[in-house]
Parts: C-alpha cells; structure tokens; sequence
C-alpha cells in the first residue's frame, strides 16, 4: 500500500503526542506554548502548510516523550480551533481528543488594554476573556470589556 | 429578576426587561419624591461613596440622591485621602468600605476596576465609572429622560453627535439601544467614528444605523451631543479642522422638529452655545437632576428596599 504523502513528511513517533489539524503558520506558536525550544533533548518533528482536506493547509507537530496538560490544551484551542490531540503509546493512537475552545478563557489570555485592572499586578485577579464569536474568534476581555481578535498565545 | 444585592457594573448586563423596570421604578420614584416620601426609604442605611478619581455631578448625584433617602453617606472623593497613595490595593480598600457600608459606589481610573471591587465584596456594588469602559447609571439616566419626554423609546429617531469613537457615555448609550426598535444617526468626524463592531452589532439587532460627518439635525427626536476632546487627535490642525462643524447654535438647530430635546452626558465646552440653553429643545440640565431619581431607584434596588 502506498504511503500517504503526509506521512512520509513527518516520521511516526513510538510514545508521546501529535497535534494534528493546528490552523496552518501556527505550528511554532504551538510549540512556545509547549515550552519547546532551545534545550529541549527529545524529539520534535514539525510540518507546515501541510495539503488537508479539510481546512485547506493545516500544520503538524509531533513530540516524543511528552504528554500534553490540559491548560496547554484551551491555550492551543484559543490559537488553533479545530487542532486534534492524539496520545501516542508504541505507535498506536490511544487517545484522540479535539480541542475545545470554553466559554470562558481564565487565566490564559494577556488583556492588551494596559489600563485593564487584570493587569494590575498586585490586584487579586486573573484575566478572563469571554468568547464572542468562535470563527474568526473575537474575546471580550470580562473586566474592561475590550474586544481582541486574531493572534493569542 | 433579583435585586436584592444585586451589583450595577455595565449595561451590557441588563436585559430590556430590566432596563424597562429601573425606568419604571424611577418614575415612581420622581412621584414619592415631589410627594416628600422617600426620606425615611434608607434610614440608617449607609452609602460608601469611592471616588478614586475626582466627579462632581456623579458624586453629588448619588450623595444627594442618598440624602434623599434619608440615609448616609461616607467615603472620599479624590486619592489623595484614601489608602491608594499607601499602596493598598482597589480590592482591600473595598473589602474594608463593604464592613462599613450598605451599599458601595466606585468610580476608578482603572478599567474593570468596579467588576473586580463587585466579586470581592458581598454587599451591592454600583460602578459611578470605570476609565473610559462604563458608567451604567449615566444610561439609565438617559433612557429615563428620553422615556420621561416621549413616554417611550421604540420608533425614535435618534442621533449622537461628537467623539463617538473614544466616548463612554455614547457607546454605553448604544449598547443599551440595541435593545429597542430605534433609528439611530451617528454623526462625526470621520477620525472619531463608531467603532465598526458597534455598528455591526446594532445592525446584526435590526437597527437602521446611518453614519455621516454632516451635521443635519432636522428628523430627529433625540440630539445627542457629546465633546470632541482636543487630546484624541495626533495632529492639532486637524482638530482645529473640524472641532467647529459639530458645535450646536442658533443656525444649526433652525428647523429641526417642534418636540426635539437637545441632550448632553456635561460637562459641556464649546459643542453647544449657551444660547440654546433657554429654549425649549434644551434637555441637558433636566437630564443630569434626573440622575436623582434614577440613582434614588438603584440605591433602593440593590439594597432590597421596597417602594
């Protein structure tokens, strides 16, 4: 049986976790929200701009040794939506999961408003942003109520 | 709907129904005031006025408004009394006013202070204006003295004059209009415009907007006029370029409608000549002692004090 042209770009990993279907150019920003980069001794294989069927150029990151929390799970929905998680053990796919984006984003989102209170360090708070609109997504910061699009990491 | 306790943070919280109550509630309380009734409404009820940044009419407003009610008030009015200038934070400082007071009123430079003061404290927090974000009383004020002239607010013919870009009081204003079958002008400078979600949001609702830097006044039941503030604009020239097309006098209110009201959230500079002020169309000081009532109904509101 012929290879698909996808795998052959990027190798199979034996145990950790692929991030598949990432919005295509946000591979990297995946990545730093990993904390993936200089000193890190496992190995990570990236695509981008990968051909997808369903959203038209998609970005894949795989990383061996390595499970993924689920903060950095509703970190990766707010930057890519329709990203899918997929637990590798010894090559097989045990657990496929898509991120979902929740109603309420806490303690994520940096409000970019410099007179918002959640960015006033010694004030009991933490951002929350509410999501307004889900493609493209728009958050609405819940405290000074400043509307943000596009790229959030 | 619950009161009781409730806090008063942004507009944009309020459903129609609820923003219809408080109108209606505040006309009801207009009558038991010119009755004298009202006086022992709030006895021995305390009022925590947080005036981090200095107000005169919202702080007077609700000061007298609580006067009338006949309980007290306590609190600052300017930073440089309150624990601020020792490093105490907005939270401590309102923890410690909720152990003193009834009900708490906030007006902080910092934007989202008043929701952050509301989850930290459990008596009711009304916010008298957080930075350049809300200052809900300021709309239900003026929802009640457009209500009060017309005995309605469905099918008018509305138009907001001025910084309609950065100003609080007309984006607050419009968020709460979206939820009435209203006509509305926006009417500015180019440079100071509606945000483009605002008017996406009004149309998404149904709502006929039209936007023009044409100051054409004629159809309209509401004028609205706020400031063009001089510090929004990079470039001076261009400030002075335009700073005089939206100012309302004699010629530029000839022929609008015989039962037009002229608006204004004050303070006023040069955007409407005091020539206008004693003519009938002149609403503007009418609409700030209708803050009286209105804040009269939320103090009774929140603190679960039937009326």
């Amino acid at each position: 049986m012929p290879l698909r042209e996808e795998t052959l770009k990027i190798k199979p990993i034996r145990n950790g976790v692929v991030i598949d279907h990432i919005t295509h150019g946000k591979a990297l920003e995946v990545l730093r929200i990993l904390g993936i980069g200089e000193g890190y001794t496992d190995e990570v294989s990236l695509a981008m701009n990968i051909h997808s069927k369903r959203l038209g150029k998609k970005d894949i990151v795989k990383v061996e040794n390595r499970d993924i929390k689920s903060d950095e799970i509703n970190k990766i929905a707010i930057i890519a939506p329709n990203a899918t998680i997929n637990r590798i053990r010894n090559y097989k796919v045990v657990k496929k999961e898509k991120v979902a984006l929740p109603n309420e984003i806490i303690g994520i989102v940096t409000c970019p408003n410099p007179q918002c209170i959640s960015n006033k360090e010694r004030e009991p708070v933490k951002s929350v942003f509410i999501v307004v609109q889900r493609d493209p997504l728009i958050l609405r910061c819940k405290y000074c109520e400043r509307e943000v699009k596009g790229s959030f990491g | 709907m619950r009161w009781n306790k409730k806090h008063i943070i942004s507009i944009r919280d309020f459903s129609r129904e609820e923003i219809d109550f408080v109108l209606k509630k505040s006309r009801d309380m207009e009558k038991k005031l010119k009755l004298g009734k009202t006086s022992s409404l709030m006895k021995d009820k305390i009022l925590a006025n947080l005036f981090f940044e200095p107000s005169t009419r919202t702080r007077m407003s609700f000061e007298a408004a609580m006067k009338k009610l006949g309980g007290v008030t306590i609190g600052f009015d300017y930073p440089g009394i309150s624990s601020e200038v020792k490093g105490e934070t907005i939270v401590d400082t309102v923890k410690i006013a909720a152990g003193y007071a009834d009900v708490i009123v906030i007006r902080h430079p910092i934007e989202g202070s008043a929701r952050l003061a509301s989850e930290n404290v459990d008596v009711p927090v009304i916010n008298g204006g957080d930075g350049s974000n809300q200052h809900p009383t300021q709309t239900l004020l003026d929802l009640y003295t457009i209500k009060k002239e017309f005995k309605r607010i469905d099918g008018l013919n509305i138009c907001v004059i001025g910084d309609l870009k950065y100003g609080r009081t007309v984006h607050s204003l419009t968020n709460a209009l979206e939820n009435y079958n209203v006509n509305l002008c926006f009417i500015s400078p180019w440079e100071l415009r509606m945000p483009r979600r605002m008017v996406k949001g009004l149309e998404a609702k149904g709502i006929k907007v039209r936007e023009t830097t044409k100051l054409n006044i004629k159809n309209f039941d509401v004028i609205y006029v706020t400031r063009i503030q001089k510090e929004r604009f990079p470039d001076p020239q261009e400030y002075e370029r335009v700073k005089d097309a939206y100012i309302l006098n004699m010629d530029a209110i000839e022929g609008i409608k015989n039962e037009a009201i002229i608006m204004h959230p004050l303070p006023r500079v040069t955007e409407i000549s005091t020539d206008i002020d004693n003519t009938k169309y002149a609403h503007y000081f009418e609409q700030a002692r209708n803050g009286i009532p209105v804040r009269m109904t939320l103090l009774c509101l929140v603190c679960g004090v039937k009326f």
